[in-house]
């Protein structure tokens, strides 16, 4: 493959935040040209979101984080004028993204069936909230409401805690992650077949989707997910599955058969129980691998555990992480940007032909590629 | 026509990273094949969790490998491997996640491979990449979230490290293999050439966390703070979270603090009118509006807070969202049944093509179930029958 996989495509990215957009950047570094439809004076609402108020220019880092590599072209939906390069703009480009509520689109005459009128051949691709009928289709489409309403928040922390969201914005991310899955599946029949595709996934479907086993595991027992009352790593899983406090540091511990524990440990305590009750007594055994554990740091453990073969990390923070030499060899960090706008971010985690993608372009600034897209179309 | 008609995957992974991308590839259309041991098959059809089996069988197991077929075969056994090798050149994708070395050793490294089938997508998952001083270690979801630093994001901030209950990161790079596989596909469609693809748990996971690991790599590496009370993300201010009611709980994602306390009645909270102090103060924020919250029921609060578009909801165990219209309408649930007749619930594809769901009622398949018809289809009896 002497070229980016996806070289020579054109996305229109006309979502905002990050579901959409997270699917836009991993076509771009897959090597797309993906341009941003903005609204003038505003644009995609996340430049205006800060986390830990950093800012690059007048962007939010969050913004470059998500949306480096990318264009950016203005245009006011609602004008017709504007509507009618954007229009110009469809008949060139391969793919069309979207996270607008359901009806906006069809409002500003974009929906799939008016594209497609313009562009038989484009794959339209949209996330919503929770799909396009039924009573939640109006809902804000927003993270943690969607990890609340989806059961996701009783399978982490305790027993004895109150629902815990995973504190990464999983629904935005892993429906953008399907949405591109769809993208590339129906570029590769247009390739074939040459005909477009709607592609549509919505944060509530990828979320049940991303629970499949628990699920699946729920419909056919009727038992809700039950979370150990210490140290919980997984509703499923038996002891010691989970994450212990050592005297200093924590040590992580996966499956494995309580004998073989027993041995590394040399915890004679855990004798008491059978491999058969590892599942029902898992809050019994937790107890006494907490106690156990707690006389030494996790770095002794850890080495005791790896060589007997048991599958068990410490537990690290990201200043640990980024001191280890497993995590510097995969070279995951990537400057982008120049001068007083240069930041450090990570790269696409997919390696094609042992080639990393990596890319210095920045974030556009709204607006910035106007000029040449126009006259690349000729207006 | 299906999106991955045509296309045929020999599938050599076990548990969930690699299988969970062969059955994306499956539902969007292809036909895959997995490659299981004779006699003792893919680990997880042991894998038994919360003892809740299916035909002694984890339900896992069916859940993630449904709609494939299965061809149960020896790879140390020479004609076993010369089968496979024949059955390689028909193929289009080839997944794996055996740890780095294995395939090298079985001689179906992707080098080796390529010479039999130039135009094939290689494609593999390992935990920690293929050099470096862990990639020998096992790569295990809850072990993957322990050194990503992943486990300090959720929870208060007086709790230890708590991992996620998803297997999130087998997810996450099964999810970008298919990704790889699908983007290679495409190349090959116009250029007729072959890729390798490789993933490793580790980038998944750091990948996963770019928003808040591009914040620390930029703010002078400060580590993650949690709140000490409601966490619900660790860079977002109050009242983000989500609080006990006299019924249940609540979720709030972003919103104005002042508003919330006219909205809520909740006077404690009017002082907070610089924005700032929402992020700055947000424990002292959150001690207030939980106690507050405390007073009413879910219900209540809801039918304050959604007609003045505050983000929010109410939060549901499976048994409460299954009976939900919201839910049912839209058809998440998937009936499969097996070779054997057992019938399995499960969910369906996420995506949705052309407007239609994407339906197989195909269940997982028995250990070596396809032998017989994939070595009479493929011509594999060629080779000599082993004894």
């Amino acid at each position: 493959m002497k070229n980016l996989p996806l070289k020579g495509l054109t996305v229109l990215e006309f979502s905002q935040y990050l579901s959409g957009p997270s699917a836009g950047l991993r076509l771009a570094d897959l090597g797309a040209r993906v341009i941003k439809i903005e609204r003038p004076g505003s644009g995609d609402a996340c430049r205006q979101l800060a986390i830990k108020n950093l800012w690059l220019d007048d962007s939010s880092l969050l913004f470059h984080t998500i949306n480096r590599n990318k264009e950016s072209f203005t245009a006011n939906l609602k004008d017709p004028e504007d509507l009618s390069v954007i229009r110009k703009l469809i008949t060139k480009a391969d793919v069309l993204t979207h996270n607008f509520r359901p009806g906006v689109m069809d409002k500003v005459g974009l929906d799939y069936e008016s594209v497609k009128k313009i562009n038989e051949r484009i794959i339209y691709a949209e996330i919503t909230g929770y799909g396009k009928k039924g009573p939640w289709k109006d809902k804000p489409g927003q993270d943690l409401l969607l990890q609340s309403l989806s059961g996701l928040v009783n399978t982490s922390g305790n027993e004895d805690h109150d629902p815990v969201p995973f504190g990464i914005a999983i629904a935005d991310i892993i429906s953008g992650t399907h949405l591109v899955q769809g993208i590339l599946a129906a570029l590769i029949r247009r390739q074939k077949k040459g005909i477009g595709a709607l592609i549509e996934v919505s944060l509530l479907e990828s979320l049940l989707d991303f629970q499949f086993e628990l699920l699946t595991t729920y419909y056919s027992s009727n038992q809700l997910p039950q979370r150990s009352k210490h140290n919980n790593g997984h509703t499923l899983l038996s002891a010691p599955y989970g994450i212990y406090p050592a005297a200093e540091g924590f040590i992580a511990i996966a499956m494995v058969p309580l004998s073989k524990l027993a041995t590394a440990l040399e915890c004679t305590a855990l004798g008491d129980f059978q491999q058969a009750d590892a599942f029902r007594k898992r809050d019994a055994i937790k107890e006494v691998i907490n106690k156990h554990l707690s006389v030494q740091p996790a770095s002794y453990w850890a080495k005791k555990l790896q060589q007997n073969g048991v599958w068990a990390m410490e537990v690290l923070n990201w200043l640990q992480m980024k001191e280890e030499e497993a995590y510097k060899i995969l070279g995951m960090e990537q400057k982008v940007g120049e001068g007083k706008n240069e930041f450090v971010t990570t790269r696409c985690p997919i390696r094609i032909n042992g080639k990393k993608f990596t890319s210095v372009k920045p974030a556009p600034a709204l607006g910035e590629q106007n000029e040449k897209i126009r006259t690349e179309l000729l207006i | 026509m299906k999106l991955l008609e045509d296309i045929l995957v020999v599938d050599f992974s076990q548990f969930l990273s690699g299988p969970s991308a062969g059955l994306r590839l499956a539902d969007l259309g292809a036909r895959v094949i997995k490659i299981e041991r004779s006699g003792v098959g893919d680990i997880c059809r042991e894998l038994y969790v919360s003892d809740v089996m299916l035909e002694g069988e984890s339900t896992i197991f069916h859940a993630i490998n449904r709609n494939k077929e299965s061809y149960a075969v020896n790879l140390k056994d020479e004609d076993d491997r010369e089968r496979i090798k024949l059955l390689l050149k028909e193929a289009d994708v080839l997944i794996h996640n055996f740890r780095p070395g294995v395939m090298e050793r079985l001689g179906l490294d992707y080098a080796t491979v390529k010479e039999i089938a130039p135009s094939i997508v290689y494609s593999e998952i390992n935990g920690y990449g293929e050099r470096g001083p862990w990639r020998d270690l096992p790569g295990q979801d809850l072990l993957l979230q322990s050194v990503s630093g992943l486990a300090w994001l959720s929870n208060n901030n007086n709790t230890t490290p708590t991992p996620m209950g998803v297997a999130v990161v087998d997810i996450l790079a099964g999810a970008h293999l298919a990704q790889g596989i699908l983007a290679s596909l495409y190349q090959r469609a116009i250029t007729g050439e072959g890729a390798l693809v490789q993933v490793s748990m580790f980038e998944s996971i750091v990948d996963f966390q770019f928003e808040v690991l591009t914040c620390f790599f930029n703010d002078g590496n400060e580590l993650p703070v949690r709140s000490a009370v409601n966490n619900g993300h660790a860079y977002i201010a109050a009242p983000y979270g989500i609080y006990k009611t006299q019924n249940g709980y609540l979720a709030l994602a972003m919103g104005n603090i002042v508003v919330l306390s006219e909205l809520l009645k909740c006077p404690g909270l009017k002082k907070f009118t610089n924005k700032e102090d929402w992020f700055s103060k947000r424990d002292e924020i959150k001690l207030i509006l939980a106690s507050h919250l405390n007073t009413s029921t879910t219900e209540n609060w809801l039918n304050i807070l959604e007609p003045a578009d505050i983000w929010c909801a109410k939060v549901l165990d499976y048994e409460e969202l299954v009976q939900e219209e919201g839910y049912k309408e839209l058809e998440v649930e998937l009936r499969v049944k097996t070779a054997n007749g057992l019938e399995v619930t499960t969910t369906r594809c996420p995506i949705r093509v052309d407007g239609k769901l994407l339906l197989s009622s195909k269940g997982a398949p028995g250990l070596g179930e396809h032998n017989r018809q994939i070595e009479d289809e493929f011509l594999l009896q060629t080779i000599p029958v082993r004894n």
